[in-house]
This record gives C-alpha cells, sequence and structure tokens, in this order.
C-alpha cells in the first residue's frame, strides 16, 4: 500500500476536492461524449473548449468566478455553432473553424489584459492547463448542478438526439424534433466543456471529451454499453491521474510534481488504443465467425448486428 | 511604424501570410480544419520541449509539429479521423504541460508561443523563417495537381493512381512546415484563424481555383498587414485582429457570394454544395 500511496494521500484536502470533482466531470464529459463521438463533432467539442477558454480569460478580467465564463461563452458559442448550419460535415469544419478563429482572437486579447491590466500573475497556466488541485471546495455544489443539466438535457433529448444521430432523415420523417435535439445537445456538451475546462484545463478537456467514448465505442457494441464503459474508463482515468500526479511529487529527489492532467491524457490515450487492439482481435473473431456462417447457411453475418458493429467501430 | 526593428515584423509576416494564403486554401478545399489545428497547437509542446532542453524552438516545433502530421495520418486510416486528431492533439498538449512543469518558463513566454509576437522579430529569425517557406511554396508548387485532384474529385484521383492516404499524409507534412515556419511569429493558435478565415473567404468570392488561391494569399496579406498596423497603434495583441479580420472577411465574403448568386441566377448544385 504505501508504495501505490504516498503518504497523505487520503488526508489532504485538495485530493478529496479533486477526486470528487474529477468523478462529476469524467461522468458528464463521457456520457456528452458518446453522443460528440457518434455524432462526428469532436471538433465542435474541441472547439468550445478554445471558446471556453476567451470566457474564463474574460470572466478573470473584470473579476468573476472563472467557472461561470468557462460555460457561459461556450453555451453562447455552442448557440452560434448550431445556428450557422451544421448538417454537412464540411461546412460544418469550417463554420466551426471560423467561430474558433473569433474565441482565438478575444482569448489573446484578453489574456493579455489578464497580464497586462491586472497585477495577476498565472492566468494564462491556470486557464489553460487547469487547475483541479487549486480548486476550491466550495465550488463542488456548482459543478455538480451544471453536471445536472446537462446530464438533465441528454436524458429528455435521449430518443430523438439516437435517432437523429443514425440517421437525419429517419428522425425527421418519424416527426422527432430534430433541430430541438440538437440544440438540448449542444447545451449539454457545452455545460461539459466548461465543466472540464475548470477541472483539466481548457486545453486538455478534450481527452476527457472524446478519449475515453472513442474508447468504450471500440470496445462495446451498443449506446447504453458504450454509456457505462465510457464513464468507466473516464472516471479511471482520473482517479489513477490524480493519484499518479500525487505521487509524483516523490519521484526523484527534484520534489516537483507532474501535472495532473499529463497523467489523465496519457492514461486516456493508452485506453484508446489498447482499444484499437481488441477491436481488431473482435472484427476478426466475427469476421471468422460469419464466414463460418456463411459457409454453413449460406448466408452473411445477420445485417442488424452488422450495422450495429460498423456504426460502433466506425 | 516602418523604422528599424519593424522592418524585420513587416518581413516575416509577409512570409507568414504568403504560406498561410496557399496552405489555407488547401486546407479548406480539403475540408480539414481540424488538422490544421491540430498540428499548430501541438507543435506548442514542442517548443516548450526545446526550451526545456536549452536547444532552438525551431528544431523543438518542427519535430513535434511533423510527429503530429504523421501520427494524425497513420492513426487516422485506422480509427476516425476526427476523434485520432482530437486525441493525437490532447497528447502532444499534455506533453507540453509537462513539460512546462519541469521548466522555469514564465508567464509571458507561454503567452507568446500561443499567441505569437508579431512586433519582437529579430534578424536571426528572418532567414530560416525565410527558408523554410521558400521549401513549403516549392512543395506546394510540386503537388499543386495531383493535391487539387485529390482535394476535388478523390475518385478521379484513385483512377490515377493518386493514393488519397497518401496523398492526405503528404499534405498534413506540407502543414506541419509550415506550421513550424509560422508559429514563433504570429503564434499556434493564430496560425489556424490565418489559415482558415482568408482562404474561405475567397472560396466564397470565387470557384476557380487559381483566382481563389490568389484571392486568399492578397486576403491573408491584407489581415497580417492590417493586424500589424492597429496592433502597433493601439498596443493590442495582433492576434485579436488576426481572428476578427478573418472573421469578417468571411462573412463579407459570404455575402459578396450570396449577392452575386442572387444576380446570376442558380448556381449549380454541385458547386453550392462545395462552397457551403
Amino acid at each position: 500500500m504505501g508504495a501505490v500511496f504516498e503518504p497523505g494521500f487520503f488526508t489532504s484536502g485538495p485530493v478529496h476536492v479533486a477526486i470528487a470533482i474529477g468523478t462529476v466531470v469524467a461522468v458528464v464529459s463521457a456520457v456528452t461524449g458518446v453522443f460528440t463521438v457518434m455524432r462526428g463533432q469532436s471538433f465542435a467539442g474541441h472547439a468550445l473548449t478554445d471558446v471556453a477558454t476567451a470566457g474564463g480569460s474574460g470572466a478573470f478580467l473584470i473579476g468573476m468566478s472563472p467557472l461561470l465564463g468557462f460555460v457561459g461563452l461556450s453555451a453562447v458559442g455552442a448557440g452560434v455553432l448550431e445556428m450557422i448550419g451544421v448538417q454537412r460535415a464540411r461546412g460544418r469544419d469550417l463554420a466551426t473553424g471560423l467561430v474558433l478563429g473569433v474565441a482565438i482572437g478575444l482569448a489573446a486579447l484578453f489574456l493579455y489584459l489578464d497580464t497586462t491590466a491586472t497585477a495577476t500573475t498565472g492566468a494564462t497556466q491556470q486557464i489553460l492547463f487547469g487547475s483541479i488541485f487549486t480548486t476550491q471546495a466550495s465550488t463542488i455544489p456548482i459543478v455538480v448542478a451544471f453536471s445536472a443539466v446537462a446530464l438533465a438535457a441528454i436524458a429528455i433529448a435521449y430518443r430523438p438526439l439516437l435517432l437523429s444521430t443514425v440517421s437525419t432523415d429517419i428522425a425527421a420523417a418519424r416527426g422527432a424534433s430534430v433541430r430541438a435535439a440538437g440544440l438540448l445537445f449542444m447545451l449539454a456538451l457545452s455545460v461539459s466543456v466548461g465543466l472540464s475546462s475548470l477541472a483539466i484545463g481548457t486545453v486538455l478537456s478534450t481527452a476527457l471529451l472524446i478519449g475515453p467514448p472513442a474508447a468504450a465505442l471500440r470496445l462495446v457494441t451498443g449506446v447504453g454499453r458504450a454509456l457505462v464503459v465510457a464513464c468507466l474508463i473516464g472516471v479511471g482515468a482520473t482517479w489513477l491521474g490524480v493519484l499518479l500526479a500525487y505521487d509524483s511529487y516523490y519521484w526523484g529527489s527534484s520534489h516537483q510534481a507532474l501535472p495532473v492532467s499529463f497523467f489523465i491524457v496519457a492514461i486516456v490515450f493508452a485506453a484508446y488504443l489498447l482499444s484499437g487492439v481488441r477491436a481488431r482481435a473482435r472484427t476478426g473473431q466475427s469476421q471468422a465467425a460469419a464466414r463460418g456462417r456463411a459457409a454453413t447457411q449460406g448466408q452473411a453475418a445477420t445485417p442488424g448486428r452488422a450495422a450495429t458493429h460498423s456504426h460502433a467501430t466506425g | 511604424m516602418f523604422s528599424g526593428f519593424m522592418v524585420n515584423t513587416w518581413t516575416v509576416a509577409t512570409i507568414v501570410a504568403v504560406i498561410a494564403g496557399v496552405v489555407g486554401f488547401f486546407v479548406v478545399l480539403r475540408g480539414s480544419a481540424f488538422p490544421a489545428h491540430a498540428i499548430p497547437k501541438g507543435a506548442f509542446a514542442g517548443a516548450a520541449g526545446a526550451s526545456l532542453l536549452g536547444i532552438n524552438t525551431l528544431i523543438g516545433l518542427g519535430v513535434f509539429s511533423l510527429l503530429a502530421a504523421l501520427g494524425i495520418g497513420r492513426l487516422g486510416r485506422r480509427g476516425r479521423s476526427d476523434v485520432v486528431t482530437a486525441l493525437a492533439l490532447v497528447l502532444m498538449l499534455a506533453l507540453g504541460a509537462a513539460f512546462l512543469s519541469r521548466s522555469s518558463q514564465y508567464e509571458p513566454e507561454i503567452y507568446s508561443l500561443l499567441f505569437g509576437e508579431i512586433l519582437g522579430v529579430s534578424t536571426t529569425e528572418v532567414v530560416p523563417v525565410a527558408v523554410l517557406g521558400l521549401v513549403c511554396l516549392a512543395a506546394v508548387i510540386a503537388l499543386y495537381r495531383p493535391l487539387m485532384l485529390s482535394s476535388v474529385v478523390p475518385e478521379v484521383a484513385e483512377a490515377k493512381g493518386i493514393r488519397s492516404h497518401r496523398m492526405q499524409m503528404i499534405f498534413l507534412v506540407v502543414v506541419a512546415a509550415a506550421t513550424t515556419v509560422t508559429v514563433p511569429v504570429v503564434g499556434a493558435l493564430l496560425m489556424f484563424s490565418l489559415m482558415i478565415g482568408p482562404a474561405a473567404a475567397a472560396r466564397a468570392l470565387s470557384s476557380r481555383p487559381a483566382v481563389a488561391m490568389v484571392l486568399s494569399v492578397v486576403i491573408a496579406l491584407a489581415t497580417v498587414w492590417g493586424a500589424i498596423a492597429l496592433s502597433y497603434h493601439s498596443n493590442w495583441p495582433a492576434g485579436f485582429f488576426v481572428g476578427a479580420f478573418g472573421a469578417v472577411c468571411y462573412g463579407l465574403g459570404r455575402g459578396c457570394a450570396a449577392l452575386r448568386r442572387r444576380g446570376a441566377g442558380q448556381q449549380s448544385p454541385a458547386i453550392a454544395a462545395a462552397t457551403s
């Protein structure tokens, strides 16, 4: 035990806060992320983190809570993205890029004013690379409240969202309000991005949003199971990341801890690579099985299963 | 505004704008805005690592942007390319965060790597930027036809023996080279704005590739020059103006295109689909 958990890990206040916030953020990111990955909106999800950077640095400037800036501006950004046409993938990439460009410009301005107009230092570092160990315990209720909003939005839009994710045309034909579902989803996405920006920094929040869901979608078939697996991977990576970052203070003689975000991202990336190995093995198996079935019954693999499979592995 | 140290700024900014205009045109044409964002931003980590080791920043940027390009190209074949791009980006940024925590970098240096330091270019920086810039342009000119074919009609390109995966890989390497040139000057984040905004506006204005490419360079030059002039007078960061101009240009371009379409009647659906 002593070798794994360095002294003081379980009694340290910042670690408790980090674990609590990290868990909440990881769950919300994983749930929103599964839809983000399935809808092919990774770029939008990432762009919103940069929009959030502008919001966070702006809030810093006028002395507001960065969390409000993060969530507020990324919600506005999500609204703009949804508004300027997101149906075709190509146009969407360009629109996302332009919103991103404006956000970066604003962030440049706000961060510049942060460092020159106010006497505070560390704004750039803190906003970009996160501050999970320096977060105040008092922000936990706010984080939980925002998470509840994001999860509620996903829960309300779950059915139409799922339908429109698979096929916009079918969803529209069935009378599902594709537009409303998309908007609710973007709201959830912006809240989740704002939260993870706080926890592991705007620059790295993409990792929790995309990594665990992408790995989960390669590991299991079916959206329900993917949601569960994504949450497990996300929470696991966050806990392990916090532990390793805490331990890293005792590595070597320099007594300089490595950042939490570094460990979380490294674990998430490893999970994604490993899921690829497993998915490939499974594809091989199912192909062999399909060949076997085709040989005995004279038909290919069951269409439904094949469809969900190819959808999940993409 | 044109005296002494500002000469370097104008020279380098002009080189950067030309490269961004040309490479950005293909970025927009191929719809690879995300890799174009990820490579410069990830290369930032290389700069942080180089300064930790005490070697030239340009080497760190070059190595990391090349690794990013090859990694995204390679992994993108199997997985979803947007997911792979996002993950490659965050992995490199995480490395950057680790490097920064080890080094004694202070705030303004991080800021200048991310958002550029266009007003403080030294004479020794001009030569490598010019050389790499020329290499970049030469590569695009040499690849012009196959790149154009595989961007616009990938099926025809495949039939002519141009492998689209390989072309994408080569193109990403060109983006990486352009990144290495431009990041020290305009910063990791603004390189992206400079590639997307002018090129998108040019695409909206003209559907003829050669014309659009020239327009893209012209708009990029106007953006950069305008940003420097405004930044010089207002003391606000040039990056803010670059980002804002990009969006304004695109908005105007779309507006002009819409007006012209109304005047000229229906546009062919294929062009409409490609430009929207």
